[in-house]
């Protein structure tokens, strides 16, 4: 796929600045479920869990537009947890960061292996 | 309106108070990135559902703000609880203003 250079980190830094408000983000109890290789980019599973989360950023800082989607979960949210499916431009680390209550930013991040880029193709 | 939009929500017809449900949905769209090229290179605007929310009895369960990478016919699955009878209500939000909307009763027994 295409190399998106320093120009998708920097994306990347203000998409998390903007949901973190510049808050330091610690390692912690967020689930991110992707498989470890995506023959389709266009569709890859992937499940986002922090228990207690209010919310939950995914970003794919390889993308053209890193941010991938924002869960807020609301009072009756059984779980803080959600799964959807995405498209990954090419091989790349994704991140999913919770905000938890108090303000305190958790965050885990797992390589995806991506055979066929979802992005810029004519489908 | 986009065309050919069809929403799909499995949602189970009864629980117990204060049970927590998991929530399928799938809505029919196109969700074209603004990233792709047409057959003569020109990029193809961005045409997405931006947003999609469930509530139950008004109350919100999850509410998604969705970028361009979610994938044609956007799927969600996530977890509600049920404290009482009631509605549970979808609502996708169309980059041209379109509101798709769905709704299903649980009976708590």
């Amino acid at each position: 796929g295409t190399a998106f250079g320093e120009g998708a980190a920097t994306k990347a830094e203000a998409a998390i600045a903007a949901f973190t408000g510049g808050a330091n983000i610690a390692p912690g109890d967020v689930t991110l479920i992707l498989p470890e290789i995506a023959e389709n980019g266009f569709t890859v599973p992937i499940e986002v869990a922090a228990p207690g989360a209010e919310a939950i950023l995914v970003l794919a800082p390889a993308n053209p537009n890193p941010e991938v989607a924002t869960f807020t979960f609301g009072p009756l949210s059984g779980a803080q947890r959600a799964s959807t499916r995405i498209r990954l431009a090419q091989s790349q680390e994704v991140i999913a960061i919770a905000r938890m209550d108090g303000g305190r930013y958790i965050e885990a991040r797992r390589s995806v292996e991506v055979t066929l880029g979802g992005c810029g193709a004519p489908t | 309106m986009a065309e050919n939009v069809t929403p799909r929500v499995r949602v189970p017809a009864t629980a117990t108070a204060g049970e927590v449900v998991t929530i399928k949905t799938l809505i029919s769209h196109r969700m074209e990135s603004g990233e792709r090229r047409d057959e003569a290179g020109r990029r193809v605007p961005r045409s997405i559902i931006h947003r999609f929310v469930a509530r139950f009895n008004g109350e919100t369960v999850i509410d998604v703000a969705m970028e361009p990478a979610i994938s044609t016919n956007p799927f969600f699955e996530f977890d509600a609880r049920v404290p009482e009878s009631g509605t549970m209500t979808f609502a996708w939000y169309d980059d041209d203003g379109s509101i798709y909307e769905e709704a299903r009763e649980i009976v708590v027994e």
